[in-house]
């Protein structure tokens, strides 16, 4: 079975983030990147699914700027057989559209029964690569899923997604684009043993034209969406302390809720 | 000159670090209140192959080199020094000794389950009545027939009542003092070899640490582990590497002491401004800073050197005297950075400062690192 994994690199979840001083982005300084903690729970699933089918191949596929190679590096060293990445400065900026086309593109040109992807990568939290991409390739979609069984004839799977106050179970056909949420299982971490193999793994790499593409239908320039501006979410302004007894500060409290927080 | 790290060594250090993050630091306060070996923890270190670091996968190990060892060690050391020992031991004492002067036949019986972590392993050299003395030592091993019979007592033994396969140092002619010193490999259920008192200590208390005895202990005769009679020699080689663990694991305890603090004195607000923003506070992390990153270079000198097969006595004894010196001092000042509640168990830097002191004691004493760096200086006609 050949499974597909979309991976992205993101600061890590632990990095405090600054936004530069023009909005323009976020500083990048001292801050250490790691895999999409999602796109792990997609990553972990693959590899299991090998190791239960006790065949197949799992290739990580990334878009980003050379650093995002380390991403690759860590998927390899954790189990992954091959990587593809997608680097070039005219993939940059790009929106969710823009990048599920190209990926969707380097996808097309591999042999695939499965592709996994995080529910959203934890950065600009959009959640849309996965199913534009899945439109893009004209595959069925599940989306948040927890948990992932394949039929034993491997044409079709079962999928748990977790809905408002429910889990939907679905039937999909293969292949189908999936997308992990937290639960569907426990990430391992790469092995000693894993990290020295990883160097001796394949990482092929792509730019517009080797993927067939225009600089135009990618990056920024392919957009559909433009960033104009980040901003700081407001800092939290200091609590209250209220004073007196009791039945004061709980006529205080309800007052404050009414009239301020406006709340009640 | 290159000070950058290798793509393995980078990986090496952000998965250690994540993992310590994740499953080791949270639970560092309960394993040393109980005094209990973690073994659950120990499980999952096997599992990632961190039981045979140094080691060559053709033994079952990964085969990395000493500047990942060293990133290790300190990611382990700055989570939780109890696991950072166990480890140290394991790998630099232990498997290492074995696959420094092991047959190939004594590598794939002895070696191979401990780099893959199916076994841990304690190395005895330290005996009731010789410590920084160790050519004293008075367990004797004699041969008869096909087997070699062990009398005598290890004291303060790393994984002692844990480990299934321990390196002996005995005595195997009196006559001769350190030159009639030689290993044997000894397997946990030998009989006539027994596990005596666990010790109750200051620091380092997830550590396993016990006595070990022989009482006509009986070993194969091809236990014998290198050259009869020149098991001292091989003793200081493993030495070598091991004071860069300990030097490593220092590094770890010392930065996690002032990263506590800068954390700390950033948030604790006296006389209206954060503490950090005293000079007398910022001099001490200043201070701290500078000196761990000495003791950081120090250590990734000696193990630069061992990576390319040199002899590094030296080097290692004055990373592992230097950075443990610089543990301790981290750790002192970093409880009083925290003034009161750096000295109750609320905040974990008083446990940086018990497991610390260590660092200045096992494998050879602050007061034995200079001997050995000073003896490198002179040679050996003065000393
Ligand atoms: C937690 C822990 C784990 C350990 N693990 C192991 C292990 O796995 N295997 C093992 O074999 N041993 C182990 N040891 C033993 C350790 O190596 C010894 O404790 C150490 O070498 C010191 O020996 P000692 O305790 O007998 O002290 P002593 O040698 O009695 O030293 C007492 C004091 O005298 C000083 N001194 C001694 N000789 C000189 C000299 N010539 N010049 C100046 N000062 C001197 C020392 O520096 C020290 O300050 C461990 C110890 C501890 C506490």
């Amino acid at each position: 079975m050949k499974i597909i994994v979309c991976l992205k690199q993101v600061p890590d979840t632990a990095a405090t983030i600054k936004v530069k001083p023009d909005g323009s982005g976020v500083e990048t300084e001292g801050i250490t990147y790691v895999i999409n903690p999602y796109d792990e729970f997609a990553l972990e699933e693959a590899l299991r699914i090998k190791e239960r089918l006790g065949e197949g191949e799992v290739t990580v596929i990334t878009l980003g700027p050379p650093k995002a190679k380390e991403a690759l590096r860590t998927a390899l060293a954790m189990g992954a057989d091959k990587g593809v990445h997608l680097s070039d400065p005219a993939f940059e900026g790009g929106d969710s559209y823009a990048t599920a086309k190209a990926l969707a593109r380097a996808i097309q040109g591999l042999p695939y029964d499965l592709i996994l992807c995080g529910k959203q990568a934890v950065d600009d939290d959009a959640a849309q690569v996965g199913p534009a991409m899945a439109e893009l390739l004209g595959l069925p979609q599940a989306c948040v899923i927890t948990k992932l069984e394949i039929d034993a004839n491997r044409k079709k799977a079962v999928v748990h997604r977790q809905i408002e106050g429910a889990s939907e179970i679905m039937e999909v056909s293969l292949p189908a684009v999936f997308t992990a949420q937290k639960g569907l299982n426990e990430p391992r971490y790469p092995s000693l043993k894993g990290i020295m193999g990883a160097k001796k793994k394949e990482i092929a790499e792509h730019n517009p034209s080797s993927l067939g593409l225009s600089p135009e239908e990618v990056g920024l320039a392919g957009s559909k969406v433009k960033i104009l501006k980040l901003s700081p979410p407001p800092s939290r302004a200091t609590g209250k302390i209220l004073e007196g007894e009791p039945r004061e500060q709980a006529s205080q409290l309800v007052k404050l809720l009414r009239e301020e927080a406006k709340i009640i | 000159m290159n000070f950058e790290l290798t793509d393995e060594q980078k990986a090496v250090q952000q998965m250690v670090r994540e993992f310590a993050r994740e499953e080791i630091v949270t639970k560092a306060a309960i394993y040393d209140e109980k005094a209990e070996f973690p073994w659950e923890i120990i499980h999952k270190l096997a599992d990632l192959g961190l039981l045979g670091i140094i080691i060559p996968q053709e033994y079952g190990g990964a085969g990395m080199d000493y500047i990942s060892y060293a990133l290790i060690l300190e990611e382990f050391g700055r989570a939780d020094a109890s696991i950072a020992l166990t480890v140290e031991s394991h790998n630099s004492l232990a498997a290492n000794h074995i696959y420094l002067a092991g047959t190939e036949d004594q590598k794939q019986r002895y070696l191979v389950p401990l780099a893959r972590g199916e076994k841990l392993g304690a190395w005895a050299l330290t005996e009731p009545e010789a410590g920084s003395d160790a050519s004293s030592i008075k367990t004797t091993a004699v041969l008869e027939g096909d087997h070699w019979t062990l009398n005598g007592s290890k004291s303060f033994i790393t994984q002692g009542s844990v480990a299934g396969i321990c390196v002996i140092m005995a005595s195997t002619d009196r006559t001769l003092g350190k030159k009639g010193i030689s290993a044997f490999i000894v397997e946990r259920e030998t009989p006539g070899f027994r596990i005596g008192r666990k010790e109750d200590k200051l620091g380092l208390r997830a550590s396993d640490t016990a006595q070990l005895h022989f009482e006509d202990a009986r070993i194969p005769k091809e236990n014998l582990l290198g050259q009869l009679n020149q098991g001292f020699i091989d003793t200081l080689r493993v030495l070598d590497g091991g004071r860069i663990g300990i030097a490593s694991m220092a590094v770890g305890i010392a930065r996690a002491a002032l990263e506590d603090s800068l954390k700390y004195a950033k948030e604790r607000v006296q006389f209206g401004q954060p503490i950090a923003s005293f000079q007398a506070i910022q001099w001490k992390l200043a201070d701290m800073a500078t000196q761990i990153d000495a003791a950081r270079l120090l250590v990734h000198q000696a193990a630069f050197l061992m990576d390319k097969g040199k002899r590094v006595t030296k080097e290692a004894s004055m990373a592992k005297l230097y950075a443990s010196e610089v543990a301790m001092r981290a750790t002192v000042e970093a409880i009083q950075i925290h003034g009161g509640y750096g000295y109750i168990k609320e905040y974990p830097v008083e446990r940086y400062f018990r497991d610390a002191k260590l660092c200045q004691i096992g494998e050879g004493t602050s007061e034995i690192q200079r001997l050995v760096i000073a003896r490198q200086l002179l040679g050996r006609e003065i000393s």
